[in-house]
């Protein structure tokens, strides 16, 4: 018998029963909860008389709609208020843990699970949020699901499944300079497409994942819901065990040591076989940008935004002219010379305290170009703005014209009070460019924290790779 | 659960491949703590030509004649007909809501997203998933008054031409389906053994159960 993949290990173990057409009730480790995707699924506990299987297994925060300005005087918009409201009101009714608006841990649910240890390897993690992927990073088994799941797993600790196909993704070699993890995902859908991992769990594997961060990782992690992947994973190595030794909800004593154990296998065994298997070489990845209105229309910095003539495909053909007119842009038109309106350097993707000193090194000791309207950094959470404060970083931004905000979703989905007007473009580091995202009429161009930081400076695109040297 | 046993309904037509979320139910209509009522929002931004915010009255709304769901033709379909990857992008559940609530029972294409796909299963409506050519087909096949018949115990859908299309199902999510039956409580049929699977893995993950 060939060996095991590491999902095929993450899924055993947490196999409850399995019926005869191969759906199977699968146990969950950790539920996450927000503010959008939960008053229903709380409103129909409530209505069948049920209580929560295992209430210490659920942590709540809101993060989609709180207000990253004066945090003190509450939430004006009455509709996000009540939102969020009634998520306190849920979780002290049914006691479940919640980091409120003014906790200094409240965060992006995807940044704050890992930073607290809430989310931990070899767990299954749940969240009604498709980027729930993002926990992934530390060889959990994470993934979004719907609010009747959510009502579902509140009520059972369980979740009803079918077992998804294996994906290997290997990105060989290094990295060149400037080239992040956000370049290295959205090179990988680049080249397999939005559908690309539908049906599978993707595992990222190869030198160039390896090398990152937890971060990093998280980054890459994050968006394997934009290649079709409901979950992404990264095997466990000695980065993952250190990252979250000491973490408020880590194991203590003599538990950590049996966790440790028990995660550091962890892994594909060498000869489990995957579906399929995707390469990469990371050495050929350049800066990425995306151009249209989907993640897998995307380009190298220095390359031209495509001809829809080329592709040969009728339906693609089709929404390439959509997204060009959307994004009110041309064939052929130099990526360089695309000039951008806002800058937003936030999101689950990349909000984290890495992200931001990214950001700060390129930002440091410049000036926002005189076209930029509004620039936004969004930290993840409320201890990663602390850390980024504790190193300045804030500083440099305000410096260089950047508004320096509290914690949450922001503009990644605008819907606080932060986002596009009808028409204006945007260098986001967040993980969507469809049509109307950041605000009616927006216009997204998904990139990294150092190339939204540079467009910023710039006032359109610039290839950070060369960039930083010719200053 | 509304039970889906056999639909013979209108046909509209949506051709446009990788229809996000966002599309279907734009965010705004996610600040509602409601379950229904969303089907006058569907395809929001597609189908008015102002901008749409919860609970606003859609009857005297600027609407974008040219958007199929608008035209007179296809008034009253029950069945979507679209591109691949339909219902990409977010997992808001909101999504199968609004087109449920809008009236559709079925959306026939050649692919779904993962999510979407299993959120319809919950909320009684039925996604199908057809070779490409054969979608590509149906779409040709469509003129005005165009019906399909949808038996789901059959697992067969019907054109007008009287031809047969077979489509694949998974056993148990058909059960569900065809009986209108709650997740929750079948699976807490399981409460023994889900107690069981806990007390063992505690003594292997004993920190995942410390209150
Ligand atoms: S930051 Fe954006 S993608 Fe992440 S959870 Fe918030 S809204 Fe979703």
């Amino acid at each position: 018998m060939s060996g095991k993949t590491l999902y095929d290990k993450l899924w055993d173990d947490h196999v409850v029963y399995t019926e005869d057409d191969g759906s199977a009730l699968i146990y969950i480790d950790r539920h996450l909860v927000h503010e959008v995707t939960s008053p229903q699924a709380f409103e129909g506990l409530r209505l069948a008389n049920r209580k929560p299987w295992r209430a210490a297994r659920n942590l709540a925060v809101a993060d989609h709609n709180v207000p990253t300005t004066d945090r003190d005087k509450g939430i004006a918009d009455p509709v996000s208020r009540l939102q969020v409201e009634t998520l306190d009101q849920n979780c002290a009714e049914f006691g479940i843990t919640e980091f409120d608006m003014n906790d200094d841990r409240q965060g992006i649910v995807h940044v704050i699970g890992p930073e607290q240890g809430a989310t931990l390897p070899g767990m299954t993690v749940v969240c009604g949020d498709s980027h729930t992927s993002t926990h992934g990073a530390s060889g959990a088994l994470a993934f979004g699901i719907g609010t009747s799941e959510v009502e579902h797993v509140l009520a059972t600790q369980c979740l009803i499944q079918k077992k998804a196909k294996n994906l290997l993704i290997k990105v060989n070699g290094k990295t060149g300079p400037g080239v992040t993890a956000k370049d290295i995902v959205l090179a990988i859908i680049g080249k397999i497409g939005t559908a690309g991992g539908n049906g599978y769990t993707i595992e990222f594997a190869g030198s160039a994942i390896r090398d990152l961060s937890m971060e990093g990782r998280m980054t890459v992690c994050n968006m394997a819901i934009e290649a079709g992947a409901r979950a992404g994973l990264v095997a466990v190595d000695d980065v993952t065990i250190d990252y979250y030794r000491d973490r408020p909800y880590s194991p203590k004593g003599n538990d950590w040591f049996m966790a440790e154990r028990y995660w550091q296998r962890l892994h594909s065994d060498d000869d489990a076989v995957f579906d399929k298997v995707i390469e990469l070489d990371a050495a050929s990845i350049r800066p990425q940008v995306t151009w249209g209105t989907s993640p897998e229309l995307v380009v190298a910095v220095d390359q031209n935004v495509p001809d829809p003539a080329q592709e040969p495909d009728a339906v693609k053909r089709q929404s390439m002219i959509r997204a060009l007119e959307y994004m009110d842009l041309k064939a052929g038109q130099a990526i360089t010379d695309i000039a951008v309106d806002k800058i937003f350097i936030g999101s689950c993707t990349n909000s984290r305290i890495e992200d931001l000193r990214a950001a700060a090194v390129v930002a440091k000791g410049k000036k926002l170009a005189d076209n930029i309207k509004l620039a936004l950094v969004v930290p993840g959470s409320g201890l990663v703005k602390r850390q980024a404060e504790a190193e300045g970083l804030d500083k440099i931004f305000i410096e260089a014209g950047f508004e320096w905000r509290d914690p949450g979703c922001s503009m990644c989905l605008a819907m606080n009070a932060d986002r596009l007007e009808e028409g204006e473009r945007c260098a986001s580091t967040s993980n969507r460019n469809f049509e109307g995202r950041q605000g009616y009429g927006g216009r997204t161009h998904l990139v990294s924290p150092a190339m939204a930081a540079a467009a910023g400076i710039a006032g359109h695109f610039v290839d950070v790779s060369s960039w930083e040297v010719q200053q | 659960m509304r039970a889906f046993t056999q639909v013979t309904a209108l046909v509209a037509p949506l051709d446009r491949a990788n229809v996000d979320t966002d599309a279907i139910i734009p965010k705004q209509f996610l600040k509602s703590i409601r379950r229904a009522g969303f089907g006058p929002y569907l395809f929001d931004e597609w189908r008015y030509l102002d901008h749409g915010e919860p609970d606003m009255d859609c009857t005297h709304r600027p609407v974008n004649k040219d958007f199929v769901l608008n035209k007179p033709e296809y008034k009253g379909a029950e069945i979507l007909l679209t591109r691949e990857n339909f219902g990409c992008g977010s997992s808001r559940e909101h999504a199968p809501w609004a087109l449920e609530d809008f009236g559709f029972r079925a959306i026939i294409a050649p692919s779904f997203a993962d999510i979407f796909y299993n959120n319809c299963f919950k909320n009684g409506l039925l996604p199908i998933a057809l070779p490409a050519e054969q979608v590509d087909e149906l779409f040709k096949e469509l003129t005005q008054g165009y019906q399909l018949t949808i038996d789901l115990d059959q697992q067969q859908i019907t054109t007008p031409s009287g031809k047969k299309i077979a489509f694949a199902i998974d056993e148990e999510r058909k059960y569900r389906l065809f009986n209108g039956l709650d997740d929750i409580a079948l699976s807490l049929q399981h409460a023994e053994q889900i107690k069981t699977y806990e007390a063992e893995r505690a003594k292997r993950a004993p920190w995942l159960f410390a209150e």
